[in-house]
């Protein structure tokens, strides 16, 4: 099978001894969206600027199509790679237009040229701003022009570096939706770095987790959060209560009593237990706990919730009760528990 | 001098944003390398040569510099640095403590006119102070009436002590005033809340906090004592600048290599303990938010003794050369006969000016972009050797040009190339500093976005980076035309016989006493001189 990029043991060493990026490989799909996803400092926009050609690796390969552009032999510098990047920052140029920021990576003034740039102010709704100055538009609307300009060039692969966390909350839902329709509608392969856990779950195809420039799990959104590797990865993507148990193949004994288990194992474990997996209510079934907090969020509450020899968890619930602190309730796992190796 | 270094220290830009320059391909760095590196060669080769004909002198050189003669100069030298340091201090210290914490009024305007004092040529102050404060000058005239007869020259030591002092007191200004305005209010109110009075605070809490400023402030003075040459020429006190000159003037080209060595070391030595208190200071560096809204302390009774002490410098550093050549422009003194048109003047030193600007801004464009990209401790070090042009005073290349054109390149001597060459090395550090903060203060995201869109980085330099960074270069452009103009050691041992130059005029009429040509080129060059100092201030606003 052809992949848009792929990167084989991956790594990147600065000035001192450790390693910020350590052998890390990736492959992308054509037409798929892959995040980076890990904390500030963990190597992830390190990775994305390895892939893009601004730093050189200390070792390993990358590939874009058919095209070596970086191993031990030789090094594609960045303009040569076909790529389109969205920074953080959106750097457009100050010193001309938007029309101009877009026109950009396009050859000198040909019919080719403006079409190309009406096609891309039309497909990010740009075209009513195309002679404003980049400090006369909006943060979104700067957003949609470095998109446009990333793209007009067709490039095999986008790349996009924490493109949504210098807009304010309201504005980024929506900014988040209309980039994806856009980059559906083109068909491009993207990159996309964040450290937002709501953000990777939610766009993506799949999930790259980086730690300490170690790639913990490839995985897809689906399988990061039901499936985590570890309770690294666990505790990163979503909320997680961990709880000791005895596992005795497929279950284990906890302070909730028995409950199942997704794998078979043995000896002492932790059991990862996502606050929707329990199950909270007041007719006497499960294990008797007391509420701590309440949070409401409308669509769904969540519980802070004190067994009684005093450990705590979290626990989601429907809106269809109501709870208050310091109500007795009954909890019980809904789902199977993943278990890990103390 | 360099105003921003003292403004803005280096360490400023090394910081993320020149770490997060993409690194460059090979083709591209040792362009600019090699460029640099040319550049560099011409800055250091002819103080190489000097430095090494002088160490080729041997015992006969060392049996020169022990001649009491010699140890006199090294003496005069020294006796003047210590002296004019303490004395601009103590003019320093108040005055940047009124114009920044107290409620004193037109703070601003003594502000920018005590800054104006700095940017004044030197022999420009020694001229008019001699004549102010001479016999029969203005302040006799003032005297006379108190029954006071005729004032005593003020030539030597005195004349030299007095124009240095108010020349250089604003570069001690200029760091103590930014470290009070940075100081940590709460650190004041702390003190306070432990009942420490006004003057405790000040002594305990406050001047500790100055103390890298104010020593990073008396090292700018110092150096600028021993590198200046128009103040100790004019009131002719043999300290090295004007020693040197004497015997280059008169041929003895290894005598003055001798003397010029141990100025070199002099500076040099200076320069190190300056480095090193830059970076011991940076530990007193206190977070930016607190400094803005500092109180201003109420002067009360103090107020019109403050408004004279403040009055009394700007008057006498900066109106009395004004008042001077003004009295001059009108006043009907002897006629020169050597009557040069001002046409011919305004010409030679414009166009010379002009020619060595674009030169300069040239030559810094590939350090400036080595320095932008930093990749590696040589092209640091390369930069760091740039710099070497300003450190040493004018009148040492000034030497080692004449030395290695007389010796080598005798068809450059005296010619207007190596009267160019002479101002370039001198001023290269002005037009990289303002070209590597143009740079640095543009995102290095640009020449990222540029070449993922498929641009190479010289296209990108050309369409991003140079653009964007053209009002910087700009400036440092317009700075070195305009110190270019003033300067005098330089034009005066390098230039074509009979190119005369505002700065050249005002010498040897002074050297004649037709002080009435002095005037109109004397006033032109004070107004360069402001131009530059506004400038300098619109880079960093934050001072004024």
């Amino acid at each position: 099978m052809e992949f848009s990029l792929q990167a084989e043991k991956l790594s990147k060493r600065f000035d001192t001894q450790t390693l910020a990026v350590e052998d890390i490989s990736l492959k992308v799909k054509p037409g798929e969206f892959l995040t980076l996803l890990g904390p500030s400092g963990g190597g992830k926009t390190t990775t994305l600027r390895l892939l893009a050609g601004f730093e050189k690796p200390s070792s390993g390969r990358i590939q874009i199509g058919s095209r070596i552009v970086a191993d031990d032999a030789h090094f594609t510098p960045p303009e040569k790679r076909r790529i389109g990047m969205v920074f953080q920052d959106y750097a457009l140029f100050p010193h001309v237009n938007a029309r101009e920021n877009i026109g950009f990576g396009l050859g000198r003034n040909t019919k080719e040229r403006s079409k190309q740039i009406e096609r891309m102010l039309a497909l990010v709704g740009m075209a009513p701003y195309a002679e404003r100055m980049p400090h006369e538009l909006s943060g979104g609307q700067q957003q949609r022009v470095a998109l446009a300009r990333a793209l007009a060039p067709n490039p095999d692969i986008l790349l996009l570096d924490e493109p949504f966390s210098n807009l304010d909350t309201g504005l980024r839902a929506q900014v988040r939706t209309d980039v994806r329709r856009i980059l559906r509608e083109t068909e491009t392969t993207a990159i996309f770095v964040t450290h937002d856990q709501e953000e990777a779950l939610s766009l993506s195809d799949e999930i790259a987790v980086i730690f300490e420039g170690k790639l913990l799990q490839l995985a897809t959104p689906h399988a990061i959060y039901n499936r985590p590797v570890s309770m690294r990865v666990a505790k990163f993507v979503g909320d997680a209560n961990f709880m000791p148990a005895e596992a005795h193949g497929m279950t284990a004994q906890c302070r909730l009593g028995e409950v199942k288990l997704f794998h078979p194992k043995t000896g002492k474990v932790q059991l990862l237990i996502r606050p929707e997996a329990l199950a909270v209510r007041f007719d006497e079934i499960g294990t008797p706990a007391t509420v701590l907090w309440r949070e409401f969020f409308g669509h769904y509450q969540r519980l802070g919730l004190a067994l009684a020899d005093g450990a705590e968890l979290m626990a989601r619930a429907g809106v269809d009760r109501y709870f208050r602190r310091g109500d007795k309730v009954w909890v019980s796992m809904a789902l199977p528990a993943l278990a890990y190796d103390v | 001098m360099h105003l921003p270094d003292i403004i803005r220290p280096r360490q400023k830009l090394n910081g993320a944003l020149r770490q997060a320059r993409p690194h460059w391909r090979f083709g591209n760095r040792q362009l600019a390398q090699a460029a640099s590196l040319a550049v560099v060669a011409v800055v250091m080769i002819p103080v190489a040569y000097l430095v090494l004909g002088a160490f080729h002198a041997g015992a006969e050189g060392i049996d020169y510099l022990l001649r009491a003669r010699t140890l006199r100069i090294v003496g005069n030298s020294l006796a003047l640095m210590l002296t004019v340091t303490a004395c601009a201090s103590f003019i320093a210290l108040p005055f940047a403590w009124l114009t920044a914490r107290s409620d004193l009024p037109w703070r601003r305007v003594f502000l920018a006119l005590g800054l104006a004092a700095m940017v004044i040529p030197s022999y420009l102050t020694a001229v008019t102070f001699s004549e102010a404060f001479g016999p029969k000058g203005m302040l006799q005239s003032l005297l006379e009436p108190i029954g006071v007869g005729r004032l005593p020259s003020i030539k030597g030591f005195f004349g030299a002590a007095l124009t240095l002092s108010f020349v250089t007191f604003p570069y001690i200004v200029l760091p103590a005033r930014a470290a009070l305005l940075r100081c940590d209010r709460n650190l004041e109110e702390a003190g306070q809340s432990l009942g420490l009075s006004r003057w405790a605070v000040f002594r305990q809490i406050i001047l500790p906090q100055l103390r890298p400023a104010l020593s990073t402030g008396m090292l700018m003075t110092a150096l600028y004592c021993l590198s200046d040459f128009g103040a100790v020429a004019v009131m002719r006190f043999n300290a090295f600048t004007r020693a040197i000159f004497l015997q280059t003037e008169s041929y003895r080209l290894d005598k003055a290599s001798m003397l010029a060595l141990v100025l070199i070391v002099l500076t040099i030595a200076l320069l190190i303990v300056q480095s090193r208190l830059q970076h011991g200071g940076r530990h007193y560096r206190v977070g930016s938010g607190a400094a803005r809204n500092l109180e201003r302390l109420p002067l009360g009774k103090w107020k019109l003794p403050a408004v004279a002490f403040c009055a009394t410098v700007i008057g006498i550093g900066v109106l009395t050369p004004l008042l001077v050549l003004f009295s001059w422009l009108s006043g009907h003194r002897l006629t020169n006969p050597i009557q040069v048109p001002l046409t011919e003047l305004l010409g030679n030193t414009v166009g010379v000016s002009a020619v060595s600007a674009l030169v300069v801004t040239a030559a810094a464009l590939p350090l400036a972009l080595l320095a932008m990209h930093a990749a590696s401790r040589s092209d640091r070090w390369l930069v760091q050797l740039a710099y070497l042009g300003n450190a040493l005073p004018g009148i040492v290349i000034a030497l080692a040009l004449v030395i290695f054109a007389t010796s080598n390149l005798l068809s450059w001597y005296q010619t207007l190339p190596l009267l160019i060459v002479g101002y370039a090395i001198h001023y290269l550090p002005f037009s990289i500093g303002a070209t590597e903060s143009a740079f640095a203060q543009t995102n290095p995201r640009f020449e990222e976005v540029a070449r993922s869109l498929g641009i190479s980085a010289w296209a990108a330099l050309a369409r991003i980076t140079l653009p964007l960074a053209r009002a910087g270069i700009l400036a440092g452009l317009a700075l070195v035309f305009l110190n270019v103009m003033k300067e005098l050691p330089t034009t005066l041992l390098l230039r074509p016989i009979g190119f005369r130059t505002f700065a050249t005029r005002i010498w040897s009429a002074y050297d004649e006493a037709f002080l009435s040509s002095i005037a109109l080129p004397g006033l032109l060059l004070v107004l360069a001189s402001l131009i530059a100092l506004a400038i300098l201030l619109r880079q960093d606003e934050g001072i004024a």
